[in-house]
């Protein structure tokens, strides 16, 4: 390793100001500090840090979302499999949705991190590792086919104007990676709904059997035919057609273990938006006047993109409330609005990423209202006193 | 007695170099400074130069603002150096010190017997009036402002904190002297907050004229503004006056023997000394005889104070004039590979992310590495776990960076000190500067009304 930091201190000034790359600066700083945590030390304030710093933090949420990633990839090969009619062992399964699905998660991270690190030169920041995550949480809300130019274009619109438009990471207001989605969402609808989307190989149609429909359960339960929807024990292990990273609730919950245990992921949110989601379930089965409002209220959570978004979106510490007490009217809005739209609009079956991006938006008004509370509160107390 | 307040927020950093409890006498220092630094919001004014002989007692310098509040030279000797930093700011006053210390004289008595105003002359003439500070902003009181409160806090919570009821445990008569004093500066209640969990020292628990509060929970249970906040919270236009044990000690003794004699007991902490002990000194004192020989090598960090909240001087700096703790820690001026993936099992962190947890009752050795850089902020919930008033401390940072008065105010500038924030900002992702944030907060606040 010595040598390694010889040789970046030996090419460093190069990428200092007046050195020969100097427009580089960021990105070096990045790929160094990548490398070698800096040895800057503390000047004024406390003497000593705490040993987590923003690149650790976003690593924690990238390895909570590996299971997802692993399984989403071997579902890929098992949906296409199935769909083909054709039996495969657990590698080429896993293989076939490896190398779809990889060249997804390039180009996201290629397109997206190099415009994060031209804006950090721009503005003469560090380069911030947000990105880290948002860069895997957009493949995995995508359907495997969609083109790679879509990623592409939908990445750079999601960083360009969900985030550096706002200032950059810590200023958005919406999600950047749920904002990519709403984008190809809304600006390629062919592309990213529909039975045919899901499955690889569906969308040209060849060797399809004709039984596969490739409708994922959600779209069932939405055109009423409960009668088609797959077993519980199938939704919950997700090997079910869907985004690639949204269908395994098993996955799902390993990632939101290591989320809360770590205390990275807030489980305020978590939690909120699960009871939000029984809450509304519960009212749609009381009323219940189509088959989609009499599915049991608790199989919502295993629908759709709803585990998914409960514990790795609707979190984003950014994006969301900021107060303990906001969090939690935050999260179960969330819940609550996720299966309403859901279920009362059959137009946006995947009604969580509606949800979410809608709550983003109305997150600094729940905490205006919270810390309201808090300034009255004290306003009081002055009163009282005098 | 009273009931036990409890503190659930915060956090304990265990770090190793914990005093032995030894008092030693500290070998005589031949250097002794009063910095004008270890004061909020005052202007000096010199009234010496260098040269100048003075005695323990005698006025350094005066504030430009308070002209009446004297500081004074610990000891007696000669003005040898007045050291300034940027914009010949004063930063050091320094006295090299006689063998034997002669001291100036003041007229005291028994303080049950003197008016208010006569104590008020006393203290600031002797350079003791400075112990006394006010919240809001943490400056040195004003006589003239009649305080609804004053606060004691009678424990330290930082990381290898001295214990007070030990230091203080022999000075039974000069502490409630102290506090005979103090009362007569208010109408209102002397608060002395004790820890509940160990019985206390004899010195706290039979001084009277004091209500004796207790608290118990990690630090920052032992900071006077978190023991205002939940006794007797300030509102707008309340002021209440703070000072801690060692100090009321001190002033006791002036009115005991008629001269200031700045004694003091200071705890050496930290990793990297050899024997951590506490040592008998005085006030302003060299740290270069306590600390040649008994420390390790390498490149160290010397702090006058605790970890979170000290100031860094060198090593033949000076103590601060209210620090009761020398702690030394490596310097972490070095470049780790791969060192934000490592599992972190020696490094101390408040998230679990830095897997140091699972090693429960660890003590760490610390040093200043920054552990990354300075990012926007993105988590949330980080502060509130270790602030425990009922202040969103993200907010009111916010409202500070914005420089918006009203929010501030409304956030509940008034309640808080740099200190406070000492633990946000220890376990910042974004390592946020926010001890110098809240300062400047402060200091716009206090600019704003007058």
């Amino acid at each position: 390793m010595k040598s390694l930091r010889r040789y970046i201190d030996k090419i460093k000034p190069h990428f200092e100001k007046g050195g020969r790359f100097e427009k580089l600066e960021s990105t070096f700083e990045a790929f160094e500090s990548f490398l070698f945590v800096s040895n800057k030390v503390t000047s004024k304030g406390t003497h000593i840090r705490d040993a987590n710093d923003m690149k650790r933090t976003m690593i924690v949420v990238v390895i909570a979302l590996i299971p997802t990633i692993i399984f989403g990839m071997w579902n890929v090969g098992l949906q296409h499999f199935r769909a083909t009619g054709q039996e495969g062992t657990m590698l080429e399964l896993f293989w076939l949705g490896f190398i779809k699905v990889f060249p997804i998660i390039v180009v996201s991270y290629v397109v997206g991190l190099g415009i994060e690190f031209a804006f950090a030169q721009y503005r003469g920041h560090e380069v911030n590792e947000g990105f880290l995550v948002s860069g895997i949480l957009i493949p995995l809300v995508l359907p495997v086919d969609v083109p790679l130019w879509m990623v592409a274009v939908a990445t750079a619109f999601a960083v360009v104007i969900g985030k550096e438009v706002f200032g950059g990471t810590g200023m958005n207001i919406l999600n950047p990676a749920l904002t990519a989605r709403a984008f190809l969402f809304f600006a390629y609808p062919s592309y990213m709904s529909g039975n045919a989307v899901w499955t690889h190989g569906m969308m040209n149609g060849e060797g399809i059997i004709d039984s596969y429909s490739g409708a994922t359960p959600l779209a069932e339960a939405a055109a009423g035919n409960i009668s088609n929807l797959p077993s519980v024990a199938e939704m919950f292990f997700g090997t079910i057609s869907g985004s690639i990273g949204e269908t395994s609730t098993l996955a799902i919950l390993i990632g939101a273990a290591i989320l809360i245990i770590t205390g990275i992921g807030s489980a305020r949110i978590m939690i909120s938006t699960v009871i939000g989601g029984l809450v509304i379930g519960l009212l749609l089965n009381i009323f219940a006047v189509n088959p989609f409002m009499e599915i049991p209220f608790w199989q919502h959570l295993l629908l759709g993109g709803f585990a998914f978004g409960a514990v790795f979106m609707a979190t984003d510490p950014v994006s969301a409330s900021q107060t303990p007490k906001g969090k939690i009217i935050y999260g179960f809005l969330i819940g609550f609005l996720a299966i309403l739209i859901r279920v009362i609009n059959p137009a946006y079956p995947e009604g969580v990423m509606l949800a979410i991006l809608l709550m983003n938006v109305f997150a600094p008004l729940i905490d205006h209202y919270v810390i309201e509370g808090n300034i009255k509160k004290r306003l009081k107390r002055a009163k009282v006193k005098a | 007695m009273s009931k036990v307040i409890k503190i659930k927020k915060g956090l304990n950093i265990s770090m190793l170099g914990t005093a032995e409890k030894i008092i030693k006498k500290a070998d005589h220092a031949d250097f002794y400074a009063v910095k004008p630094t270890d004061f909020q919001g005052i202007r000096p004014k010199l009234v010496v130069k260098v040269g100048d002989k003075v005695k323990a007692g005698t006025p350094l310098f005066y504030d430009k603002f308070q002209p009446e509040v004297q500081f004074t030279s610990p000891v007696s000797g000669e003005v040898t150096e007045i050291n300034r930093g940027e914009r010949r700011a004063i930063l050091e006053v320094v006295v090299r010190a006689d063998a034997t210390i002669e001291y100036e004289e003041f007229n005291v008595g028994d303080p049950k017997n003197l008016s208010k105003e006569k104590i008020v002359e006393v203290l600031q003439k002797s350079g003791l009036w400075p112990t006394l500070r006010q919240r809001p902003y943490s400056t040195i009181a004003n006589p003239k402002d009649s305080p609804k409160a004053i606060f004691i806090s009678a424990f330290d919570s930082a990381p290898l904190a001295p214990d007070m009821d030990y230091i203080v445990k022999d000075c039974v008569t000069c502490f409630q002297k102290g506090i005979d004093v103090l009362s007569k500066l208010t109408e209102g209640i002397i608060h002395l907050n004790i820890n509940a969990d160990y019985p206390a020292a004899e010195t706290y628990t039979n001084a009277k004229g004091v209500q004796i509060n207790k608290f118990t929970g990690p630090h920052p249970a032992g900071n006077v503004g978190i023991q205002i906040n939940k006794i007797d919270p300030i509102n707008k236009g309340d002021i209440v006056w703070y000072t801690y044990p060692q100090e009321i000690v001190s002033i006791g003794r002036l009115f005991e023997k008629g001269i200031y004699d700045a004694t003091k007991i200071v705890a050496l902490t930290g990793s990297e000394v050899k024997s951590p002990k506490y040592y008998k000194l005085i006030n302003g004192a060299s740290i270069k005889n306590l600390v040649s020989g008994n420390i390790n090598d390498g490149e160290l960090r010397y702090i006058s104070g605790n970890v979170l909240t000290g100031s860094k001087i060198s090593k033949d700096g000076f103590v601060g004039y209210y620090d009761s703790q020398i702690t030394v820690i490596p310097e972490g001026n070095y470049y780790e590979f791969f060192g934000w993936a490592k599992p972190g099992f020696k490094k101390h962190s408040a998230s679990r992310a830095v897997f140091s947890w699972l090693i429960p009752g660890r003590k760490y050795k610390l040093d200043t590495n920054f552990h990354g850089g300075n990012r926007a902020y993105v988590m949330t919930g980080e502060y509130e776990k270790v602030f425990p008033m009922d202040i969103f401390p993200v907010q009111l940072i916010k409202a500070i960076l914005v420089e918006d008065i009203d929010k501030m105010e409304q956030l509940g500038i008034y309640e808080v000190d740099e200190e406070d924030f000492a633990l946000c900002e220890y376990v910042c992702t974004s390592k946020t500067e926010v001890q110098s944030i809240i300062r400047t907060g402060l200091d716009l606040m206090r600019k704003e009304m007058n």
